[in-house]
């Protein structure tokens, strides 16, 4: 297969941690970085705040109160939650359907040449193809609910599950295959005791990546076409001009993003901790 | 008692067909000690991993115990110079795969794997990810592992091949003294001859590409031998001296076709 390169897990476009830094010891300079992170945090907010009414015109960039008195009045009446729930439904679903599809054609397409062979070329053309576009099909197909949303973030989930699962299940060093088979493995126990911990590592990569990527999916769709959603109220938004609301829904995007990463960051841990440190 | 009754290797590139090993006829007793030595890519490997049942011979048969080795052989424990323990398994759990592929009770499970950590000298370290060891300690692992199903041969191919001088001599000594209580047949492939000598029983010493068994010679020096010092007593050198004659022509043959 010509889709995945070789060397590591596939991390699909980017990787969900913007910068790789490899983590210090110091428990310290751990709080320094923090106090860092919250000092610049504080500094554009303060920036931004300033900037606005004074060298740019609020109506292109809103101003931080105005973002939090429309967040403040969304969470008071309820619109907040609503559009929330709605596009972390779309999101979980489709990331579900979409990873188990992903790692079941990647399990089956990386255990056989003949199948990895015949389904190749498909499989590239619709990798290489910008899944976005295929958002007014989906919604033909699906309708405006739910169901389009799910259909999206699950198409771009799949394809790096699957891409990932692939390269996992190809990766397996055929030494550990070896020495289990003279052990007395039988196929089976191989594929518990060596093929399926071996490709572990890169199945939980593509997870990891694909999360964000899932809830980009779910918010193409709200943007495209919708009635409900964090995606919707941008819209919504945008056409009322209302850039505070605009940015209200951004920073509802980003901050869902950040506890995601976190949580999976956590989560790797725990499950590659025969990883050593790293 | 493994038989080696003409067992040959050939590769096939192309028309071009390449024999990498000779037809090899050689017995090896229950309880001994042999090693292959000879130039790399003489073959000696091969002719391993032939026993072990990863590699076909593509003429000839090798019979173990009586039956003759077709696909994995399970009646052996098999270690590479490779680290080839699974790095997602802690020290003790590697010991107790292959107990667990043979459906042993738990309980029984974990009284081997205590057993085996201690006699390798690595008994609180059973927790440890391979990727928390040592090189040395992955290979003591490795041979507790290999150990602990009890297969009456182990095939070891450059098990040492990746540790430094002294810890080698330290590892051999242990091997040794397992050896010397176990009774298990060792076949083991080296390119060092001092390392063959110092264990082995019977040293074959193989010809460069294509490879055959040049001679095997019979190493009578006292058990037990202590790798630190054996290499100062005149047996070990004049043995040592007789091997060196058989198997430098083979290297320097070997040589000339790297440059040829």
């Amino acid at each position: 297969m010509s889709a995945p390169p070789a060397g590591g897990p596939v991390a699909g476009a980017e990787s969900a941690e913007a910068l790789a830094v490899p983590a210090t010891g110091g428990g310290a300079n751990d709080l320094a970085i923090r106090a860092g992170q919250c000092g610049i945090g504080i500094a554009l907010l303060l920036a931004w705040h300033f900037a606005s009414g004074r060298l740019i015109d609020p109506f292109y960039i809103s101003a931080p109160l105005a973002v939090a008195s429309k967040l403040w009045t969304w969470a008071a009446d309820g619109t907040l939650w609503l559009a929330f729930s709605y596009t972390f439904q779309a999101m979980i679903l489709g990331f579900v359907v979409g990873s188990l599809a992903g790692f079941a054609v990647g399990f089956a397409l990386g255990r056989s040449d003949v199948l990895a062979r015949l389904f190749d070329p498909y499989i590239t053309a619709i990798y290489c193809m910008p899944k976005i576009a295929l958002a007014p099909l989906l919604i033909l197909w699906f309708g405006i609910g739910i169901e389009s949303k799910v259909a999206m973030a699950a198409l771009i989930v799949f394809f790096l599950v699957f891409l990932n699962t692939f390269s996992g299940v190809r990766d397996v060093n055929p030494l550990y295959l070896q020495v289990t088979a003279i052990m007395g493995a039988s196929p089976l126990q191989q594929l518990r005791h060596v093929v399926f911990p071996s490709a572990a590592a890169w199945v939980l990569t593509g997870l990891k990546v694909s999360v964000p990527y899932a809830l980009i999916g779910a918010v193409v769709g709200e943007l495209i076409s919708s009635n409900r959603g964090i995606g919707f109220l941008i819209g919504q938004a945008s056409g009322l001009f209302d850039t505070a609301g605009v940015f209200a829904g951004l920073a509802v995007l980003a901050v869902t993003g950040i506890v995601l990463n976190a949580g999976l960051k956590k989560l790797e841990n725990r499950l590659l901790r025969w990883r050593g440190q790293r | 008692m493994i038989e080696i009754k003409g067992a040959a290797k050939t590769f096939r590139t192309g028309a071009r067909v390449t024999a990498a090993l000779e037809p090899i006829d050689l017995a090896i007793a229950d309880g001994e000690f042999v090693s292959f030595i000879g130039p790399s890519g003489c073959g000696k490997s091969t002719l391993l991993n032939m026993i072990a049942g990863i590699i076909a011979p593509s003429s000839g048969a090798i019979v173990h115990d009586g039956r003759t080795v077709a696909g994995a052989n399970t009646a052996t424990g098999y270690m590479t110079q490779q680290d080839s323990l699974l790095p997602w398994r802690t020290a003790a759990a590697n010991i107790a795969l292959p107990l667990a592929l043979r459906r042993t009770p738990p309980a029984a499970i974990d009284a081997r794997v205590a057993q085996m950590l201690a006699l390798v000298g690595l008994a609180n370290f059973g927790g440890h990810f391979p990727a928390e060891l040592s090189g040395g300690m992955k290979k003591r692992v490795a041979l507790a592992q290999i150990l602990a199903y009890d297969p009456p041969t182990l095939l070891m191919d450059e098990p040492f091949g990746a540790l430094d001088a002294q810890l080698k001599l330290i590892m051999q000594g242990e091997l040794m003294r397992i050896w010397e209580n176990a009774g298990k047949t060792i076949v083991f492939v080296t390119h060092d001859l001092a390392e063959a000598i110092t264990l082995s029983d019977r040293v074959a010493v193989f010809s460069s590409r294509p490879g055959r068994i040049k001679a095997v010679e019979t190493i009578d020096l006292p058990r037990p031998r202590d790798p630190l010092r054996i290499q100062f007593e005149p047996a070990y050198r004049a043995v040592h001296q007789r091997l060196w004659d058989l198997l430098a022509p083979e290297i320097e043959a070997s040589r000339a076709e790297a440059f040829a």
